[in-house]
This record gives structure tokens, C-alpha cells and sequence, in this order.
């Protein structure tokens, strides 16, 4: 809970909506016959309308990506670190935006919505989306802000995939393209531990087929292992020695099943408070963008092939403790631009953060971001 | 390291305009940023260090971190018109290697070093210690410096490689082309500056 907002936080900020009243095509063949979108804005649109940021959210992310909602609130938006007056993404320069996309579960149209044809929720009807889906969705976003082209799209993670189809489907409709911690599809490790979060979520006896709502419960225990699951990928054998170690929480082993070490009790309550605010068919919505995203397989897994036609200019980063999207990951990408003759910088943090690293206030990688964000800043004024 | 005026001028000459290349080891990107304005190159540079990384991109430079000892097997043969390694290869883990690969990705390396052989070298030598030389300004404790070698150890190095010289320049302490450097280089001569290809 902030006592006073400070100073280079956006402040007290209100989620505006985008209602799009006509069908929206998908990737899957079947269409939302309209869909409502919400989006938080921090920092002025220009004049000129091109020093707009559009940030994309990773798996569990949303629309609320810094500042506060209310002086009520524990914590500031997931990308606070990176976004405010001073900070890398500087809102005294530039106009950020921020929505939660399509199949989320904090405003935008998603499994919880009602479906206008059986005047019921969605739940497991909703329609899988994909990357480019969203990119799609974002687009009218920016039509409707009246935003031509964006000086940079950006994310972390299934962001930083978001940032990388920008540059594939809309070529001219963005400058830069920041790809943190990302990756250009999932390996066959990763689509192993998104099954094992989907099987947990399916198989709890209140899953009930996704239609959990109209049974007025959730599937809480499926959901915690899921997110528990996620919670180790997302950090690094280091880190969560260095933060917990073997500590206990009696100070004794108990010969016992209950919560024992430190960690243990870490996880439960990250998987417990989880699932209080997140919706698990969205969940498992997220996890099959994730698995479906690999743009190079229309083009025989050329990846430069897929990159061939973008215009932007691409920054990445990788950090050096991620194991769920290594750097490798990232080379990978830049390979394919390097071979493509793009133009690109590549970063490789020092990093035993894990894969959340993308989302700390690391001094490396806060220096190199903010410095290319002066180049982007820089290119908007010319 | 950084390069002065006068090298990075015998370096541009050597350099078709509109020419595709890649920097290793480029700091803060001093040569590409130098070789764009005068030259009108497209390319990369390779950095290891964080700081130089940061450095380079606000020289607007496209800067991709890497270690040169991991190797640069991510790039495809015969992507780059000119491979440019200036003043790095003294402190490369594999030297010919990285040779070899350079005259794989690229027509033409273009590579600079401090020469071993020089008199001050050789004089610090013959007094039983070290060399500290302008060139060369680190002790040996603590010197990014592991693979030294004087203009006749390269020379040597290129025929058993089955490289050709296509040009030489060996400057003095003033970073100039000067009569005894060309008279004697491998005394005389303080930086050597190679352009090769493959025979």
C-alpha cells in the first residue's frame, strides 16, 4: 500500500475500454462476433501521434501495468519497474498503452464474458486465440486511439512474442520492436510443463468440463498446482536457493505432510492468492497461445523467411539465469535477423533471477533498456 | 582499447562503400559508427561487456552481445563482406579459430593487434620483465592480453592457415605509417593491420 505515490510512479490511474461491435476473425476459423477490450494509458499522446508504446502482458499479465488503481492497493502494475516519469519507458516522453488481451479474465472478453449466443458465460467455448489474434485485436486498439504506427511495441516473455508478430503482421505499423525474454515458439520442455498446468486445472473434480460457473465453484486445486508449477519455471535453482535455502518454518522437520520448509509454504501461498484473482479457463487458454505461437512454420521453419518483410527495428534481450526461455531462445531470433540483414541489438543480462528477471529492477538491464528507449525516442523526433 | 583517428581512417580505406560487415569485439562501437558515416556500411558489432553493449547502443550501433569464445557458429557462411577483428585477437581463447571462422562468414577479415616484436617489447624483455608499452598497457596479472604475437608469429600463422595477404600496414608509436616501420616492422612496427582472404 503506497502512503503517498512515488515520484516516478504514474499515480492513480483508471482502465479505460474499447467495445468493437463487429466480428472479429481468428485464426482458429471461428469469429467473436464482438469483443470488449480494456486498456490502461499512461504518459500524453503527441501531436504528431508516434510516441506510442504499446505493452504486451505475458501469461498472467494484464491491462494494469504500472501506477495504482487505488491508495488501497498492495502493489503497483506488474511492469511498474520499467514504466513511469524517469523510468526506462519514460511517460514523460512517451504515450504507453496497455491492454488485457482477448480470453483474459480482468475485463477484455474472455471465457468469463457472456457469449451473446447462449446468454450464458463462454467458459470452455470461447474460441482458442492466438498470438496473431491478439495482434489483430491490438490493431483496432490503435486505430481506435488514432495511433498509425507505434514507436515501439514491447513485452516480456509471451509479450515479447506479441512484439515479434507485431514486426511479422504489420510491418509498417511499428518502429521498434522490444522482444525481452522471450522466445520464437516453445520447445517441446516447455509444451510439457504447460500440459502438466492444464492437466491439473482439468482434472480437479471441479473443473466440471470449464463450466465450473454454473456450479458456483472454481477449480482452486488444479489452478494452485498449476501456478505453483509455473511459479518454479518462472525462477531459477539460485534464486529460490538463495530466498529460501532448506529453511523450515518450526525451525524442525516434523515427520509429517504439512507445510514444513520455507518454500513449501512460499508456493502454497503464491498458488492459493492466485487463484483468487485469476480464472482457470483463461489459464488454459494462455497456455495453448503460448504452445500454438511459432511463426516460422509457414515458411519451413525458416524464421528469417518469417521475418523477411518487417521494418522495424529490433532490440532483444535475454537474461542468463532464465531456463524457461534461455538466452539461446533469443539468439535464436537474432540469428534470424542477423541473416536477414535487420537491424537489431541484442542484450544478455547477467541475471540469476530466473525467468522473472524481465519484470526486476536489474541495473544492467535497466541501463540498456532505457538507452535504447532514447533511440526510440530519438527516431520518433526525426 | 580505444582506436585511434588514424586507424580507423587506414581501416575505412580499405572499405568498398555500401559494404556489409561485422565488428568483433567492437566496444562501444567507435569503428562501425566511423565506418557508416564514412562509408556507408550496414552491419554489426559483437561485445562481451555490459557497459560497451550500453555504450554502443547509444552510438546507435546494431550491438549483439557475444562471446567470441563461444564461437560464432549461429552465423551463416559467407553473410558479411568484410569480417573485422580490431585489436581483439590477443585476447581471443583460439586465435586461428577464430581466424578461420571469420574467412567463413565473411569475403575479406580485417584484423589489427599489437605487435609483440616491437623494440620496447623486446628491450623490456631483454631486462627480464614483462612489457608495459602503450600499446600494451596492462601488467601481466591482471591483461585481457593471453595470446600475443609479433607481426613474423602472424605472417606464419596466415601461410600455414593458407591465408593471402591482400594488405599491410604496420604503424609506429604514432599510430603512422613511417619509413623504419616499413624498413623493419616486426622491430619497428607498434600495430599491424592485416586485410586477408582465403588462397
Amino acid at each position: 500500500m503506497p502512503e503517498t505515490i512515488p515520484a516516478d510512479s504514474v499515480g492513480l490511474v483508471t482502465p479505460q475500454k474499447l467495445v468493437h461491435d463487429t466480428p472479429l476473425d481468428l485464426d482458429c476459423g471461428r469469429a467473436l462476433p464482438a469483443f470488449e477490450m480494456v486498456y490502461e494509458t499512461y504518459g500524453q499522446l503527441n501531436a504528431q501521434k508516434d510516441n506510442a508504446i504499446l505493452i504486451c502482458h505475458a501469461l498472467s499479465g494484464d491491462h494494469h501495468a504500472a501506477g495504482y488503481h487505488s491508495m488501497e492497493d498492495r502493489k503497483p502494475g506488474w511492469w511498474d519497474t520499467c514504466i513511469g516519469p524517469g523510468k526506462p519507458i519514460d511517460t514523460n516522453r512517451f504515450f504507453v498503452v496497455a491492454p488485457n488481451n482477448l480470453g483474459g479474465c480482468k475485463g477484455t472478453t474472455g471465457p468469463m464474458s457472456t457469449n451473446p449466443e447462449t446468454g450464458k458465460a463462454y467458459g470452455p467455448d470461447f474460441p482458442i486465440v492466438t498470438v496473431s489474434d491478439w495482434v489483430h485485436s491490438q490493431a483496432l486498439l490503435a486505430d481506435h486511439l488514432g495511433i498509425d504506427q507505434w514507436a515501439a511495441v514491447a513485452g516480456g516473455s509471451l509479450g515479447g512474442m506479441q512484439a515479434l508478430q507485431w514486426a511479422i503482421d504489420y510491418p509498417d505499423r511499428l518502429r521498434h520492436s522490444i522482444v525481452i525474454a522471450g522466445a520464437p515458439r516453445l520447445s517441446a520442455q516447455n509444451i510439457g510443463f504447460n500440459e502438466i498446468a492444464r492437466q491439473a486445472i482439468m482434472s480437479d473434480p471441479d473443473f466440471h468440463e470449464g463450466r465450473y460457473y454454473d456450479y458456483n465453484t472454481i477449480p482452486r486445486r488444479g489452478l494452485m498446482i498449476a501456478r505453483m508449477l509455473g511459479h518454479i519455471t518462472y525462477l531459477s535453482d539460485l534464486s529460490m536457493r538463495a530466498k529460501f535455502g532448506r529453511e523450515l518454518r518450526e525451525g524442525k522437520i516434523n515427520f509429517g505432510f504439512d507445510v514444513e520448509f520455507q518454500v513449501e509454504s512460499y508456493l502454497r501461498y503464491q498458488g492459493k492468492s492466485f487463484v483468487e484473482k485469476f480464472d482457470a479457463n483463461t489459464y488454459l487458454l494462455m497456455t495453448k497461445v503460448l504452445d500454438y505461437f511459432d511463426p516460422a512454420k509457414e515458411y519451413d521453419d525458416d524464421l528469417s523467411a518469417a521475418l523477411k518483410d518487417t521494418q522495424a527495428e529490433f532490440f532483444v534481450a535475454a537474461f542468463t539465469g532464465d531456463w524457461r526461455f534461455a538466452p539461446q531462445r533469443s539468439r535464436e531470433i537474432v540469428k534470424a535477423l542477423v541473416k536477414g540483414r535487420k537491424t537489431v541489438s541484442y542484450s544478455e543480462i547477467t541475471a540469476h533471477h530466473g525467468h522473472d528477471a524481465f519484470l526486476m529492477p536489474i541495473q544492467d538491464y535497466m541501463d540498456a533498456l532505457r538507452t535504447y528507449m532514447n533511440r526510440v525516442a530519438q527516431g520518433g523526433a526525426q | 582499447m580505444s582506436l585511434l583517428r588514424s586507424e580507423l581512417r587506414m581501416i575505412a580505406d580499405w572499405i568498398r562503400p555500401g559494404s556489409h560487415v561485422l565488428d568483433l569485439g567492437c566496444g562501444d562501437g567507435t569503428l562501425l559508427r566511423y565506418l557508416h558515416e564514412k562509408r556507408q556500411v550496414t552491419g554489426y558489432g559483437m561485445e562481451i561487456d555490459q557497459d560497451k553493449i550500453v555504450k554502443a547502443i547509444e552510438n546507435n550501433i546494431n550491438v549483439i552481445q557475444t562471446d567470441l569464445d563461444a564461437g560464432l557458429s549461429e552465423i551463416e557462411s559467407g553473410s558479411f563482406d568484410y569480417v573485422i577483428m580490431s585489436e581483439t585477437l590477443q585476447a581471443v581463447r583460439y586465435p586461428d579459430k577464430l581466424i578461420d571462422e571469420m574467412l567463413r562468414i565473411g569475403a575479406e577479415a580485417i584484423i589489427t593487434f599489437p605487435n609483440f616484436g616491437h623494440w620496447r617489447c623486446r628491450l623490456e624483455l631483454f631486462h627480464g620483465r614483462m612489457p608495459v608499452t602503450p600499446s600494451l598497457p596492462n601488467t601481466w596479472y591482471n591483461t585481457p592480453n593471453i595470446h600475443l604475437c609479433t607481426i613474423t608469429d602472424f605472417e606464419q600463422l596466415c601461410e600455414d592457415m593458407s591465408l593471402t595477404v591482400l594488405q599491410r600496414i604496420v604503424v609506429d608509436r604514432d599510430h603512422k605509417p613511417s619509413v623504419s616501420a616499413w624498413l623493419l616492422p616486426n622491430l619497428m612496427g607498434e600495430i599491424a593491420l592485416y586485410r586477408l582472404q582465403r588462397q
